[in-house]
């Protein structure tokens, strides 16, 4: 009885109000969109059922946008992860820089996304300062964002180096739920830092290794800024996302209703993604523990 | 597993050449800074004579300082709503076993999967019938919204496992239901609340697509669409650009300097839920 009480339901009300006007209600009305030719001005559109899908299909830059898409989803996920993890065992250490490491290596991690993406686009430059790093040890640079077999690789390095010191705090985090007096008594049994790594503390970093698989895929496959500044997508069509081809569609070439039904692909990705995952991970998270 | 060995030695030299390598941007960002635009030298080499007039003609010709203070006050206002109204949604959606509250959950859960990309071309033609294109409060009501999911979630995850005791007391005692959550459970939701707070700062902060989306063709800029302009005006400029970058990563960098311990705290945090 007091429990109602306590709490009443009123409370949710301005939370929803504003989820409800800001995403729920757009985007069930981007969903029928998909199913329209609404060009986004025009408020007489009409329904064409699928049209807008089987163009997608029928896109060969759609359907290249959707493998890369993700491409660079699984080769973030797996560099930055694994990077973030090997600098995680790295600071966890007895060394004495790793207060002054943790804060250096996770700084870039709260600059804007789009800042670093300019500057790398410099460095990555014909005249930049990666190549004139290459030059000192007499490696030929390279036009490394205007190479369509490069350019997509590029786009990963920058989203690893920005967050690989956010999976590595993240990393930090669970291992610092490993109990010494365990790790050091299977230690003195003998066992290596592999074994070690693999039998005590891998189980206990399940939790960290779910929020950061989780983080870096879904946010591989919404990543949007660093592609338009960085290569714009090109060049070409060499590196272009489901992301860029929503904003180029609808704002440059105004085919709102193509547009949105790219947004409805996306979001289906984005949904068996996460539902993916979440059936693996908490069943591993269920058997480790 | 403490002493310091020659293994920890030889791990620590290996850490700090990795971090060379990662703050090697970092060189060349100030490095070109500060450069004159004369200057042809390569990118690497240390600049002989450095100047600070890049900053200021960036100051003035990026029109950084509004956009500074646009920021501020988007970031600011919508952090603000978003933890007042996520806070007291979180707290019958966490307490009550009803039917509603659960259904409520999951709908807003929802919003954890769907991409804003999805909402915000429809929401875009929304904000243009309201006339609020071109207004900072077209962002501040946008992440007002978009950012309730996540932040509902953190704070239901977090009240869930808190005991109800002390709000039941309070009841008892006769507090109403909001001078029992200002004075009782408020409170209790501290820790949550930094990494909240930290979270959703660095994220609208951060926000470039729809500032790009409704901000674009108005004076009105936020830094990061500003920093974007910035660029696409002095196209091949590096100097000048260079500046430009430093000045809108510098009040940034400052507060994380100033308040390290717990943004990484912050970050980590999510961990718990």
């Amino acid at each position: 009885m007091t429990r109602t009480r306590t709490a009443p339901w009123w409370f949710a009300l301005p939370a929803l109000t504003l989820f409800a006007f800001v995403v729920l209600i757009p985007s069930a009305r981007g969903v029928y969109y998909a199913f329209t030719d609404w060009d986004g001005l025009d408020p007489a559109f009409t329904l064409i059922g699928l049209d807008n899908f089987t163009a997608i299909t029928d896109d060969p830059d759609a359907l290249q946008a959707v493998w890369h898409t993700l491409l660079i989803a699984v080769a973030i996920t797996v560099i930055q992860n694994g990077i973030g993890l090997l600098l995680a065992l790295g600071v966890n250490s007895a060394i004495k820089s790793r207060n002054f490491l943790r804060v250096l290596l996770f700084a870039p991690a709260v600059v804007t996304p789009i800042v670093t993406a300019y500057l790398w686009r410099n460095l990555l430059g014909p005249d930049g300062a990666v190549n004139s790093l290459l030059a000192l040890f007499c490696i030929a640079g390279k036009n490394w964002l205007g190479d369509p077999d490069l350019a997509l690789w590029m786009i990963v390095l920058v989203v690893v180096w920005q967050f690989a010191g956010y999976s590595m705090v993240i990393f930090v985090a669970g291992l610092q739920s490993v109990p010494k007096e365990i790790y050091e008594a299977a230690a003195i049994d003998g066992s290596g830092p592999v074994r070690r790594f693999w039998s005590i503390v891998r189980p206990l970093l399940a939790p960290a290794i779910t929020i950061n698989l989780m983080l870096s895929i879904i946010g591989g496959i919404k990543l949007f800024d660093q592609v338009y500044a960085l290569t714009g997508g090109g060049p070409g069509h060499a590196t272009d996302t489901i992301s860029t081809l929503i904003y180029k569609d609808a704002f440059t070439l105004g085919e709102f209703g193509y547009s949105i039904a790219l947004a409805v692909v996306l979001t289906i990705i984005v949904a068996i993604a996460s539902a993916g995952q979440y059936t693996v991970l908490s069943r591993n998270e269920r058997a480790a523990s | 597993m403490n002493r310091y060995t020659k293994g920890t030695l030889a791990l620590e030299i290996v850490m700090i050449a990795v971090a060379v390598v990662f703050a090697f941007p970092v060189y060349v960002l100030i490095n070109l800074a500060i450069r004159a635009p004369s200057d042809t030298s390569s990118p690497i080499a240390p600049t002989s004579s450095p100047t600070l007039a890049n900053f200021a003609q960036a100051w003035q010709e990026g029109g950084l300082g509004g956009a500074l203070i646009n920021s501020l006050a988007v970031t600011a206002i919508s952090v603000l709503i978003v933890l007042t109204v996520s806070s007291l949604a979180a707290y019958p959606l966490a307490r009550s076993t009803a039917h509603w509250s659960r259904g409520t959950f999951l709908l807003i859960m929802l919003g954890l999967i769907l991409p804003f990309q999805l909402a915000a071309l429809p929401l875009y033609q929304t904000v243009r019938d309201l006339g609020l294109l071109g207004s900072i409060w077209s962002l501040v009501l946008f992440y007002a919204g978009l950012q309730v999911p996540f932040t509902t979630f953190l704070y239901v995850g977090f009240l869930r496992a808190l005991p109800r005791d002390f709000e039941e007391a309070a009841t008892i005692d006769g507090c109403g239901p909001l001078t029992a959550f200002r004075y009782v459970v408020l409170p209790m939701l501290k820790p949550i609340t930094v990494t909240a707070l930290v979270l959703n700062t660095v994220s609208v902060w951060n926000d470039f697509f729809t500032p790009l989306l409704y901000l674009s063709g108005s004076d009105q800029q936020t830094m990061p669409v500003a920093v974007a302009g910035f660029v696409g005006q002095f196209v091949s400029d590096w100097n000048l650009i260079f500046a430009a970058l430093l000045i809108s990563v510098i009040p940034v960098l400052a507060v994380y300097l100033l308040l390290q311990r717990s943004i990484i705290n912050g970050f980590a945090g999510g961990l718990k839920g």
